[in-house]
């Protein structure tokens, strides 16, 4: 089936609606940018073909409003609707939409959203494809998780079944702890997501978080483009990506490979996809955490090392054209090179990380050999207060992890932005440390950092 | 000179009945685009704005109806900043804008009509999902803002309406 794609309405705002807009024009495809009132002077609605206020600023009115998405799409004449990340990009009610209004959604199906974005769901499909998950289980009563508990033994964590970024989620030391820590984490769930179901599964103590790209034609052909190890994390929020994962055994990493193909082949998965995984330092092996069915943030350093355009790719796919040449010949080839990010977050460290709305008053970003900047923010861009605290991203390439890491530090020394707090000097912080140079540093390394 | 909305719209049936897609025209540093697929990329780029950070007014599409496979034509483009102020009644939300309850009825109101703040002005469509607008104010609709049909974003004025 060829569906031409001569018009893109995008669904979301900032770096990654900027993002997309390049590659359109580069394509020749007519862009159309759904804002809400207070995104109406951003740069990317300056850079769009055209664009539609969609309501007012909250996300609840206007990103997050299917029908308004659906019906400016349409009356704009788009062929298909690209949700990048956050917002509707994981929403099946998005895909049904979409598919009703004879719009092309620039992601995968409402089935596959509903299989990946339920976590229980997730886990069975990972089982049916024969990759390791987690011990663990759900339960419905205290009696059931306590009996659970026991099996898995402490330490263990609480999660939500349709949670993510951390919220719902408790880590239980002490089994006494238990119910007193099931009964916060239901109740968060349910205010986060309207879903108040937890399931319970082992703690590993040191672990690294690795996730795998891939791509699927929906119609049961899996491409991967290697990993990505994303453990320098804060509260569950990754704040440097890099690929490929330092200090992995070869056959751990084609063993994350295969588990990740295999997961994307089972489901028959369209468009680009990330098959994210725990590795289990001590045992040296590995679990499935869940599949992001969109574009990542950190989608950049794949793209440094592989040469693929990733967001070309999920419009070659959902145009129904398979996948591009150069995506084919990557995964033959492997990585070339390391390619490490930082991202640049309106936050403040002296505040435990909040937020920091505001008018950015001054904005200096890097660039030269082997850096890309990936950023919506120039001087007097408003960052409002509803929406993530994402401002840019810096990605250094070297030809191996050392080279990166010292273009990644001069790029990141010479970045500067004012008017809004940043995360600047924490990332300044954690490039200069010796852990981190040395590499493979597990998802407790920002705590141990003590920032 | 400049191009006067009459102007645009021969020139855009020129170019329907032409075998071209596509139609660029400068004159004195304004420049005008026409694109016959999708149909609604019409834009007047105003001088000395930057190569693609440029501004691109709003053009008014006409939502394709499920029935004809053509698209419909362009519409003209306006060049001329929104209306803004306490007169002007905005769309409370994105949608298709009707002025009349049915095809072929009288509108709900017309210039000169007197409005209470409850009077129903119009109907925003959005997804088959019919939104009653209410003038929200008491006067006298002095113009009338946005075409029967039209798409509307957030924010577009639809009404002028002075007390």
């Amino acid at each position: 089936m060829l569906k031409p794609i001569r018009r893109i309405f995008i669904a979301n705002r900032g770096e990654i609606a900027l993002r997309v807009i390049r590659t359109c024009r580069e394509l020749g495809i007519d862009t159309v940018l759904g804002v809400s009132e207070v995104d109406r002077d951003s740069v990317p609605a300056r850079q769009a073909n055209r664009t539609l206020c969609l309501g007012p600023g909250r996300p609840g009115d206007s990103y997050l409003n299917v029908s308004a998405v659906v019906h400016a799409a349409r009356s704009s004449c788009c062929d298909a609707i690209h949700p990048g990340y956050g917002f509707l990009s994981e929403r099946p009610a998005l895909a049904r939409a979409c598919e009703q209004e004879g719009v092309i959604l620039i992601g995968p199906t409402a089935e596959q959203l509903e299989a990946v974005g339920d976590k229980l769901k997730a886990r069975g499909h990972a089982q049916a494809a024969g990759v390791p998950v987690v011990p663990g289980g759900s339960a419905a009563t205290t009696d059931e998780a306590l009996a659970l508990a026991r099996q898995i033994g402490a330490p263990l964590l609480v999660k939500a079944v349709g949670g993510g970024g951390g919220r719902g989620m408790k880590k239980v030391l002490d089994l006494a702890r238990l119910p007193e820590s099931l009964a916060l984490a239901s109740a968060e769930a349910g205010a986060a997501f309207g879903d108040a179901r937890v399931y319970l599964e082992r703690l590993v103590t040191r672990a690294r978080h690795v996730e795998v790209q891939v791509l699927g034609d929906g119609a049961g052909r899996v491409l991967q483009l290697g990993e990505r190890d994303c453990s320098v994390q804060r509260r569950y929020q990754k704040l440097i990506e890099e690929t490929p994962a330092p200090g992995l055994s070869p056959g751990l990493r084609s063993q994350l490979h295969d588990a990740a193909v295999r997961f994307a082949r089972h489901l028959q998965y369209r468009g680009a996809g990330t098959v994210e995984f725990l590795v289990d330092v001590e045992r040296g092996t590995f679990y499935f955490l869940e599949m992001n069915a969109r574009i990542q943030v950190e989608h950049p350093v794949t793209e440094a090392v592989t040469g693929v355009d990733l967001v070309a790719e999920q419009i070659r796919i959902a145009a129904g054209e398979g996948f591009g040449a150069r995506a084919v010949e990557a995964e033959k080839r492997g990585p070339r090179g390391c390619a490490i990010e930082c991202r640049i977050n309106a936050e403040d460290p002296a505040h435990d990380f909040r937020p920091s709305p505001g008018t950015v008053t001054q904005a200096v970003w890097p660039a030269g050999p082997g850096i890309r900047v990936d950023t919506h923010i120039e001087r007097g861009a408003r960052v409002p207060p509803f929406y993530d605290s994402l401002l840019g991203k810096v990605i250094a390439l070297g030809d191996d992890r050392p080279a990166a890491l010292a273009r990644l530090r001069q790029a990141i020394a010479a970045t500067a932005v004012a008017g809004v707090a940043t995360n600047l000097a924490f990332h300044a912080r954690v490039l200069a440390d010796a852990g981190f140079a040395a590499g493979g540093v597990d998802t407790g390394f920002v705590e141990s950092l003590n920032v | 000179m400049s191009l006067t909305a009459k102007d645009i719209e021969t020139i855009t049936r020129l170019l329907e009945a032409s075998s071209f897609d596509e139609l660029e025209l400068e004159i004195e540093g304004l420049k005008l685009s026409l694109r016959r697929r999708g149909a609604v990329s019409a834009a007047v780029v105003a001088p000395g704005a930057a190569p693609g950070a440029g501004f691109t007014p709003a053009v008014q599409a006409v939502p394709p109806s499920p029935e004809s496979a053509t698209p419909p034509p362009a519409a003209p483009p306006s060049v001329v900043p929104p209306p803004a102020g306490p007169d002007i009644l905005t769309a409370p939300l994105l949608g298709t804008f009707y002025r009349s309850p049915r095809p072929g009825e009288p509108p709900f109101v017309e210039v000169g009509s007197r409005v209470e703040p409850d009077t129903v002005v119009g109907i925003i469509e959005v997804m088959k999902l019919m939104n009653a607008v209410h003038a929200g104010r008491r006067g006298r609709v002095t113009e009338i803002l946005s075409q029967d049909g039209a798409l509307v974003e957030y924010g577009q004025a639809l009404l002028r309406i002075e007390a």
